[in-house]
């Protein structure tokens, strides 16, 4: 493999990489409030870049398109939180799981009755005559995608830092009881968590619709790599989760540099689960473990 | 003699010394109460002993054994039974069945044998029914055996939970604040059950806030306060301890 | 114990398996016989899953995966290498209990749902590795010509024949799991999954037994896939999605979690439903299983089971609250 290959390679990788990350930061913010692994976080992902299509379909400029997008699924996550959260918020972890899993089954059906089962394409966000970089050609969608996740990054840490409400929701995750004795509304922060955490993750499926384009059925798979990389990261670690997201994404398409057999990106895909699985077997707090994973 | 020996255990948790240093010695058929205000430790000291948890320095000795080298179940094997602060009765069990998990580790039943129910394992169970059923008698629960445990009143789970203790027959029984929540005479009760279970040759840990009913039962007391033991003796001596008194009172009132 | 306290004691059992082997006498028509078998099958995965999230309280979304162990393992053993098919079914279930216990030691020791991930995950791989395996699974063609189970001359190929051998078996699977339930390994799955640092004081090692019916509960399934394939005598990759895995985990919490009836009731209607709404558009079939999880979980945390306390808690709900005894949470 000559260098620039290694860059192309690189680049695919951090590309979507950015949207395991982002998908990772979804599942980060609903489980620091809630405890809660959502099933359906990746059905969030594939719902953002079929309603942006749509959009863009029914003429919208690509960036009211995005916008759109971002917005209906993150009313989506809080309908979802309303419905069939609210009623088990200290239900046991057994039936949380499996209502998170029946939304996933029940969004996905309903997104095949409505997109089909076809693959579907969206325009890059400014055009597709590669950036040539060190030898390597780039695709400006990959700048795109880096470019957004880093701004989704920013903004979401000076969001807990900075503002009351973000605040609020850390304080809620930190202590639930304690933040509730100081009058913090716990409803309102795992509404908002739901919310903010669709919204991310359907950001992330409008960005890579341009490079894979978006099925009905895409998103149990991004869903498992992004908790893939939260475990990279150590659950719980939104820094974690991002950079898991990254180092997943580049794995992946090393991988398929590597193996040098055909059909090779078909195996791309069960590196995150070997990675999951190695982490949870050597070092279930995750590479960047911050909270400790209790053993019981 | 010396059944139990607390050497210098520290546990730390992130950074915050939940225990620092502490060191005593619990002796065979004693009742030795653990004092002290919340926060002091004593839960923690609790899950160190009954082998959930591993101190972070310092080593826990049952007989001769360093229960920091256990398995997190092997701490029952070796007699320490508990029962916890808040209530841990398997709910939507029957109260009889959460006693005869209480039989589990005396059992020898393993997977084949309870799939197809072999003779040897429903002889198991005709025993394990039976002593789970007197285990329930000694702290009176005989009448609520079919009950669902997540339907009884607050005092009667903790009794079910010295129950199931019992049942795997303890040389020594921690009890955590066994008398939270109930109110004069069922403390009373509470009394003479733990001196009939120290006659029978059980040793006895508890943590406790009544006062009354530490001082009542106990043979000695141990006071921790922010994770060090600030002092140990008979309850007389305990009562009068200035340093304990400040404890619980705060500096200006002594 | 004599015949008549054993009769009384299991009546329930009887009375079921009495049904199920009979009902083949009264029925003509091929196409339900078919669907009867197709019960008998999914009973017996059902069955293992319902001992996992019903007693220890642990999800898999993998169990599609461990079918297709099953199902690919007779299929290709017996077609391409001409194993006998009894053994053939031993060692996909032997496979089936290999890989159960590696994805089961990792992530059942950590507390929270690491297998239901993990699972989730196992069974993505699978199903890639039945397209992409093509030199063993022929990919998306899918393996046919399977013969049918045979014990000398006994030929169960011919549908009634197969009905009593399979349904024998499930009912066997049913009777072992209303054994285990109320065994000391049955308790201490309950004990674990309700209260675990309780069970873990009370001596019960419960990363083993959480690990032992994870196990259980893939052997389960692989044999049902062996029996499955030995009957339609075909496979393809397409029965195998996740999507299969969280059909199977409705039709365990469909029936109702935490009693082995569930897995019976489970299984009968999950395989007769879609037969009534395929008169209407297969493609609701999904919505309608995916919708029934989150209101079963909700409004019915029972199941179908759980029906028969209905009217005694309207009943509680209607009578003023002073005249209630104490009251459950």
């Amino acid at each position: 493999m000559s260098f620039d290959q290694f860059l192309q390679y690189i680049s695919s990788g951090i590309t979507s990489g950015s949207i395991y990350a982002l998908t990772a930061l979804g599942f980060t913010l609903i489980y620091n409030s809630t405890d809660i692994i959502n099933f359906a976080q990746g059905e969030f992902v594939m719902l953002g870049g079929l309603v942006a299509i749509s959009m863009h379909e029914w003429g919208a400029p690509l960036p009211l398109a995005f916008l759109v997008a971002v917005a209906l699924v993150g009313i989506v996550g809080v309908i979802f939180e309303q419905l069939a959260i609210r009623p088990l918020l200290s239900a046991g972890v057994l039936a949380q799981i499996i209502v998170t899993i029946g939304a996933s089954l029940a969004i996905r059906t309903v997104a095949m009755l409505i997109w089909g089962r076809e693959s579907l394409p969206l325009p890059p966000f400014s055009g597709d005559s590669p950036i040539v970089i060190l030898g390597a050609s780039i695709l400006p969608q990959t700048l795109w995608v880096l470019g957004l996740t880093l701004v989704i990054v920013v903004a979401l840490q000076l969001f807990y830092r900075r503002t009351l409400t973000g605040k609020a929701v850390r304080a809620c995750s930190v202590n639930p009881t304690a933040a509730r004795l100081m009058g913090i509304s716990y409803s309102r922060v795992v509404l908002l968590s739901f919310g903010l955490s669709a919204a991310i993750s359907a950001a992330g499926g409008v960005m890579i619709t341009p490079v894979s384009f978006m099925s009905y059925s895409a998103g149990a798979l991004i869903g498992l790599k992004g908790f893939a990389a939260c475990i990279l990261g150590g659950l719980g670690n939104p820094v974690g989760a991002v950079a898991g997201g990254l180092i997943l994404g580049i794995l992946e398409a090393l991988t398929v540099g590597f193996l040098p057999f055909s059909g090779s990106s078909g195996y791309k895909d069960g590196v995150a689960f070997l990675i999951l699985l190695v982490i949870l077997f050597a070092r279930p707090q995750g590479l960047f473990g911050r909270r400790t994973v209790e053993k019981v | 003699m010396p059944i139990m020996r607390v050497e210098d255990v520290s546990k730390n948790f992130g950074g915050l010394d939940a225990l620092k240093r502490v060191s005593f010695t619990l002796y065979e058929g004693q009742v030795k109460a653990l004092i002290g205000p919340n926060g002091a430790g004593k839960t923690t000291l609790f899950n160190l002993i009954s082998g959930v948890d591993r101190p972070t320095a310092g080593h826990i000795y049952f007989r001769d054994h360093d229960l920091g080298t256990l398995r997190r179940h092997e701490a029952a094997g070796l007699g320490i039974g508990r029962t916890f602060q808040h209530s841990k009765v398997f709910d939507d069990m029957t109260v009889l069945d959460n006693v005869k998990v209480g039989r589990y580790q005396r059992g020898r039943a393993g997977i084949f044998s309870s799939f197809f129910s072999l003779r040897r394992h429903r002889n198991e169970e005709r025993q394990v029914r039976e002593t789970a059923f007197e285990a329930l008698k000694r702290v009176g629960l005989e009448a609520q055996a079919g009950e669902l445990a997540g339907n009884l009143p607050m005092g009667d789970r903790h009794l079910l939970e010295i129950a199931r203790s019992l049942a795997t027959e303890p040389t020594v029984l921690l009890l955590d604040e066994p008398a939270a929540g109930l109110n004069n005479d069922e403390t009373d009760r509470l009394a003479d059950l733990v001196r009939q279970i120290r006659d029978n040759g059980v040793t006895i840990l508890l943590v406790e806030h009544d006062m009354g009913f530490v001082m009542d039962i106990s043979d000695e007391v141990v006071v921790l306060d922010y994770g060090k033991k600030i002092a140990e003796g008979p309850p007389l001596m305990i009562q009068n301890d200035e340093e304990v008194i400040r404890a619980y009172l705060g500096d200006d009132l002594a | 114990m004599g015949i008549v306290a054993y009769a009384r004691k299991h009546a329930a059992f009887l009375a079921f398996s009495a049904v199920a082997m009979c009902a083949p006498l009264f029925i003509g028509n091929k196409y339900y016989l078919s669907i009867l078998a197709f019960t008998a099958t999914r009973l017996m995965v059902a069955l293992g899953l319902n001992l996992l999230m019903g007693q220890a309280g642990q999800v898999s979304l993998g169990h599609a995966a461990f079918v297709a162990i099953g199902a690919y393992g007779s299929a290709v053993m017996t077609t391409r290498w001409s194993v006998n098919p009894w053994l053939a079914m031993l060692v996909a279930a032997l496979l089936a209990a290999g890989v159960a216990a590696i994805l089961g030691v990792p992530t059942l020791k950590l507390r929270g749902h690491y297998l239901a991930m993990a699972t989730l995950g196992f069974g993505e791989i699978v199903f890639i590795l039945l397209v992409q395996l093509k030199g063993l699974t022929l990919g998306t063609d899918g393996i046919s010509g399977i013969p049918s189970l045979t014990i000398g001359s006994l030929d169960f190929g011919r549908p009634r024949a197969y009905h009593w051998l399979a349904w024998g078996v499930a009912l066997l699977m049913l009777r072992m799991s209303l054994n285990l339930v109320d065994s000391r390994v049955g308790r201490s799955l309950r004990a674990l999954d309700r209260a675990e640092i309780a069970a873990l004081s009370l001596g019960v090692n419960t990363s083993f037994r959480k690990v032992q019916v994870f196990v259980v509960s893939a052997v389960f399934a692989s044999v049902a896939g062996s029996f499955y394939v030995h009957y339609i005598h075909y496979i393809s990759p397409d029965s195998f999605s996740v999507t299969f895995s969280v059909v199977l985990v409705t039709t365990v919490v469909l029936g109702g979690l935490g009693n082995v009836w569930g897995a019976v009731w489970g299984s009968i209607f999950m395989l007769f439903l879609p037969e009534y709404l395929k008169r209407f558009n297969q493609d609701y079939t999904n919505l309608v299983f995916g919708l029934m999880l989150i209101v079963v979980m909700i409004f019915l945390p029972g199941g179908l089971v759980g029906l028969r306390h209905v009217p005694a808690r309207l009943r509680r709900r209607f009578t003023p609250p002073d005249a209630l005894p104490a009251e459950d949470t």
